[in-house]
């Protein structure tokens, strides 16, 4: 009995020792492998994203901006039954179900871990209601978040572009993603400044450790490590001339772009017709995107700078340039112009069939004589002529941070043997004199190759005037190495095409002394003249379909003796240059002189009554912009 | 030797038995339980409800009925073991027919003022009866094989019973509780020897039969078994437990994280904190050393009852009392292996420290029968 007790006895002290060795292995050998356990268990890494920059006009008037807005988010690994949670959930809130089954998809798709937002259009009423029902709802949290929003809406489309949120596609396009891009929904620029000045405007992620119990609800925070905003970014652009010129382009498949002269700044880039960019911002919806892709005028194109046009006889000054340059002809010394000029066999028409007689280079610009620059050509060649463009920023493609900038296109022969295959024809090179054939150039290079025209300077443009408060540096640039009294020659030339008798923009004039306006017309031809049509004669422009008819191009500077904004506007398929293009031109040219409404005085007196209507009925359209009256006061 | 024996002199009468209850045994006790409230404290965040304050007046009850019944002659608990024994499993039948289900166990009988779980109190009538059958068995019997077979029977009886409910843990507790008692009382080697070898078979048995039609356990008992296996396999899941269980208790290290700084049982990942898993709490907050202290206090529990028994001439007596101490010694034993990952997740209660009523109120009823034997022992 004893014996027997001393040996159950003794076996549970065995035991008890076993207990005691299994303890101090867990506790004290593998402690710390457990602590470690234990802290992964308790501490979880959280991103806290950026606000993201905001963006500003010139005069601080704020362009795209955050405002909070209410999400509703769920993460898999604490939901366990998503369906029955997402089911009470609706019965809670108003969930659509399209974006229900999104959601339900992009759960099971993602880690477990992954935060999923379900909705992130709710109201504060529903964001109090999902809270006050949280025990029912595991794994569901609600949110505050930042949304983008364009306060000026579809006038900055093409130049802010939008963001959106970050695609599968956004993100096999990067290396080295940031984990930020990580975040479903995480709104990265998709187009224009937004996309352009993505990293500077994202800013970086903080983060924060925090404890979570068992059920994933953050306890506390443990640490937090700022991350830095978006960087503020202001623009050259000026919102009000910016506003206006969208308003001038309305109802037009147009395009305008106006640069500081002096500086180089854009103060204004526009398009139309255009878009509103908040549409994209929480994803569009398939009918609006349709109806914006379909739409024959290419709303979502941003035309300024993506849209190559054959510069027409607005490139006239650098075939001239290039004749001047070479010294294969001055300023004073004519040709004839019979109507048109026979090359190889092959006669080239002036636009004026019966020609326009002896003309030098200021006759041949102000009335746009084709002939005078099929002889120049002939003379100078294509290289050169190519070179002079390069110089001028036709052909190059301009540091601006908007999508798809343009490179257009100088052509050499070099180009055309590796293009095409085919030799060089002289034939070429007389298109290319008055901006046809292969010559290609954007608005926005127009507009450079005007300002350095107007100025003798390198102008680059500039889009960015600063980011968080630092300015960027000036486009003025050195003086070109050309001669300057040629650049005097053609600025003369282009200053007898507005406001001489018998200039073909002379209609488009400015009447203000100290406001004179230099420029040149443009009509480009979009379809060749067939034989058939030479005989008969051509067709009048306005009988043609829409998509055949020419463009019509204007390109001025103003004040003509003190330059101060250059402007090409570009209207697709408008037709004459002087009748279509150089009237919206002088229009904008004198909003940006006065910085505001012009006064009537300012155009020539048989066109004011027209003006005066015209002023109000954009007005209308405009009803937050300034008036004359304001600079009255 | 039989109570007709005693020399009535020498054994003390009325309220002067409390100066010779086994103070240094209800002292550890006390002390266990105290641990328990404070651990209760703990996991409740600080707060004596809802755990703490009813444990406490549990324990005052039990800590009364304890003395109550050790003032109570031994003799009486004798010769009523038979009449406890036929109650309890009168009380287990009831169960399977009548009991109020809890986490797909029926163990329960409502007694309106409390929940009895029968088969916590069958642990100590079953060894209050094998002591008495012993107790009355001439001692040259006791390896004959018929005399062997009625406590075999006597013990299977309650088990099968418990198995029905079903509650495995404590079925496989009773088995080891009664064939303790028959070891102590002398019963043949060989026969241990036998069960020992046909429990083997038994285990592969239960192995084999699996996704089988005459599969002997039922599906999440094997569950439980893969997952003491392999807790990793399915950590969320039925491994949840272990695993939570193995990290607070190895997180704590030598001194523990502190009183209530345990951030396994403050956040929740351990499961069942304040029940079966309280132990981990223990570790997490006082690590080793709190652990060790606890697992001492047990020992000299079991120490104090083995010498009491030693030192009683009594056969009843210091069968009883073994075989309490037996008891007590596999409801710790048991949680602390199944909560160190040692063995699979039985639903065993850490005596006097895990919150529950019926537990502790068995648990100080058998140790009053503990110091009934102390007190009436013959001197």
């Amino acid at each position: 009995m004893s014996r027997r007790a001393l040996v159950v006895g003794g076996l549970q002290f065995v035991l008890v020792g076993g207990l005691a060795a299994r303890m101090r292995h867990l506790q004290i050998n593998e402690a710390d492998q457990f602590r470690t356990l234990a802290e992964e268990n308790r501490i979880k890494f959280k991103l806290i994203p950026p606000a993201r920059g905001e963006v500003f006009d010139r005069n601080g008037v704020q362009l795209a901006q955050n405002v909070p807005n209410y999400q509703i988010k769920m993460v898999r690994e604490d939901t366990r039954d998503v369906e029955a949670v997402i089911a009470r959930l609706s019965q809670i809130i108003d969930l659509d179900g399209e974006a229900i089954e999104r959601a339900v998809a992009l759960i099971k798709r993602s880690a477990p871990f992954h935060p999923i937002t379900i909705t992130d259009d709710v109201t504060w009423e529903d964001i109090s209601r999902v809270s006050v029902n949280a025990p029912a709802l595991p794994g569901v949290t609600p949110e505050v978040g930042l949304s983008r929003v364009y306060p000026l809406g579809s006038d900055f489309a093409h130049i802010l572009g939008y963001v959106g949120p970050v695609s599968d596609y956004d993100l096999k396009k990067i290396d080295d993603p940031d984990p930020l891009l990580r975040i479903p929904r995480f709104q990265i620029g998709k187009v224009g400044v937004e996309a352009k000045e993505e990293i500077r405007l994202r800013g970086s992620a903080g983060s924060k450790q925090v404890e979570v119990n068992a059920a994933g609800r953050e306890m506390r925070e443990l640490g937090r490590r700022e991350g830095r905003p978006g960087a503020n970014i202001q623009l050259t652009i000026d919102a009000e001339l910016q506003n206006y010129l969208q308003a001038r382009l309305d109802g037009e498949s147009a395009s305008a772009v106006v640069i500081d002269c002096e500086t180089g700044d854009l103060v204004a880039i526009g398009s139309a017709p255009t878009y509103d960019p908040n549409l994209f911002v929480s994803g569009i919806s398939v009918a609006d995107y349709r109806e914006l892709t379909e739409n024959k005028f290419r709303p979502l194109a941003s035309k300024a700078v993506q849209g190559t046009y054959p510069p027409g006889s607005t490139f006239k000054m650098i075939t001239a340039m290039a004749a001047l340059e070479e010294g294969i002809i001055g300023p004073d010394d004519t040709v004839r112009c019979n109507g048109h000029l026979e090359v190889a066999d092959r006669k080239f028409h002036c636009w004026k069939r019966s020609g326009h007689g002896s003309v030098d280079l200021k006759n041949s610009l102000k009335r746009s004589c084709d002939v005078y620059y099929y002889d120049l050509a002939l003379k100078v060649g294509i290289e050169k002529i190519s070179a002079m463009a390069n110089v001028f920023g036709l052909g190059v493609r301009h540091n601006v941070e908007m999508s798809a900038v343009a490179r257009g296109l100088t052509p050499t022969k070099a180009w055309k043997n590796r293009v095409h295959g085919k030799d060089w024809v002289i034939g070429d090179t007389v298109n290319a004199s008055i901006g046809q054939g292969d010559m290609l150039a954007s608005p926005l290079q127009l507009a450079v190759m005007t300002a350095r025209l107007a100025t003798g300077r390198e102008v680059t443009p500039r889009l960015v005037k600063s980011v968080d408060g630092v300015e960027q540096a000036s486009g003025a640039g050195a003086p070109l190495k050309v001669d300057q009294n040629n650049l005097k020659k053609m600025r003369q030339a282009m200053f007898a095409v507005v406001n001489d008798r018998g200039g073909t923009a002379n209609k488009s004039r400015i009447t203000v002394d100290n406001m004179r306006m230099a420029g040149k017309t443009g009509t480009s031809q979009v379809r060749n003249i067939s034989a058939a049509e030479r005989r008969t004669g051509v067709v009048r422009n306005e009988d043609l379909p829409w998509e055949r008819r020419d463009h019509a191009l204007f390109v001025d500077f103003a004040p003509a003796d003190n330059p101060k904004y250059a402007v090409a506007v570009i209207v697709e398929h408008g037709g004459g240059g002087s009748t279509a293009a150089a009237p919206i031109a002088r229009d904008i040219t004198l909003q940006a002189l006065y910085d505001g409404p012009p006064p009537l005085e300012a155009y020539p007196s048989k066109d004011r009554g027209r003006i005066r209507s015209q002023q109000k009925r954009l007005a209308k359209m405009r009803p937050m912009a300034k008036t004359q009256d304001d600079d009255k006061a | 030797m039989s109570y007709l024996e005693y020399t009535v002199k020498s054994t003390p009468t009325g309220l002067r038995k409390i100066l010779f209850l086994n103070w240094p045994l209800t002292l550890l006790l006390s002390s266990v339980a105290c641990v328990g409230f404070l651990m209760l404290y703990s996991v409740a965040g600080g707060s004596f409800t809802p755990w703490a304050e009813p444990q406490m007046k549990r324990f005052a009850v039990g800590l009364v009925l304890m003395i109550a019944i050790g003032m109570t002659p031994i003799w009486f608990w004798r010769s009523i073991a038979g009449f406890c024994y036929g109650v309890t499993v009168i009380l287990l039948i009831a169960v399977d027919l009548f009991g109020e289900e809890g986490k797909g166990a029926q163990r329960w009988i409502d007694l309106g003022f409390m929940r009895l779980q029968p088969s916590e109190l069958m642990k100590i009538t079953l060894v209050m009866f094998l002591a008495a059958y012993y107790d009355w068995l001439p001692p040259e019997k006791k390896s004959r094989p018929l005399w062997v077979l009625l406590p075999i029977a006597i013990i299977l009886l309650p088990t099968a019973l418990v198995i029905q409910q079903p509650d495995l843990g404590t079925s496989l507790l009773l088995v080891m509780a009664g064939g303790g008692i028959m070891f102590l009382a002398g019963v043949h080697w060989a026969y241990f020897a036998a069960v020992i070898t046909s429990g083997v078979g038994l285990i592969v048995a239960v192995f084999q039969s699996r996704e089988t039609s005459w599969q002997l356990l039922n599906n999440y008992q094997y569950r439980r078994i893969d997952t003491f296996i392999d807790p990793s396999a399915d950590p969320l899941g039925a491994g949840y437990h272990i695993t939570q269980s193995k990290i607070a208790l190895g997180s704590g290290g030598w001194t523990g994280r502190g009183f209530m700084q345990g951030p396994q049982s403050r956040l929740n990942f351990l499961p069942e904190k304040h029940t079966d898993f309280i132990f981990t709490t223990l570790a997490e907050e006082f690590g080793f050393v709190g652990g060790i202290s606890l697992l001492v206090i047990y020992l000299l529990v079991i120490f104090f009852c083995i010498a009491s028994a030693l030192a009683n001439r009594d056969r009843f007596s210091s069968l009883l009392i073994l075989g309490i101490a037996l008891n007590f010694f596999l409801f710790f034993a048991v949680n602390m292996a199944m909560v160190m990952g040692l063995i699979p997740v039985v639903g065993v209660p850490l005596p006097l420290v895990s919150y529950g009523g019926s537990a502790m109120l068995v648990l100080m009823l058998a140790f009053g029968l503990v110091q009934s034997a102390h007190v009436h022992r013959p001197r």
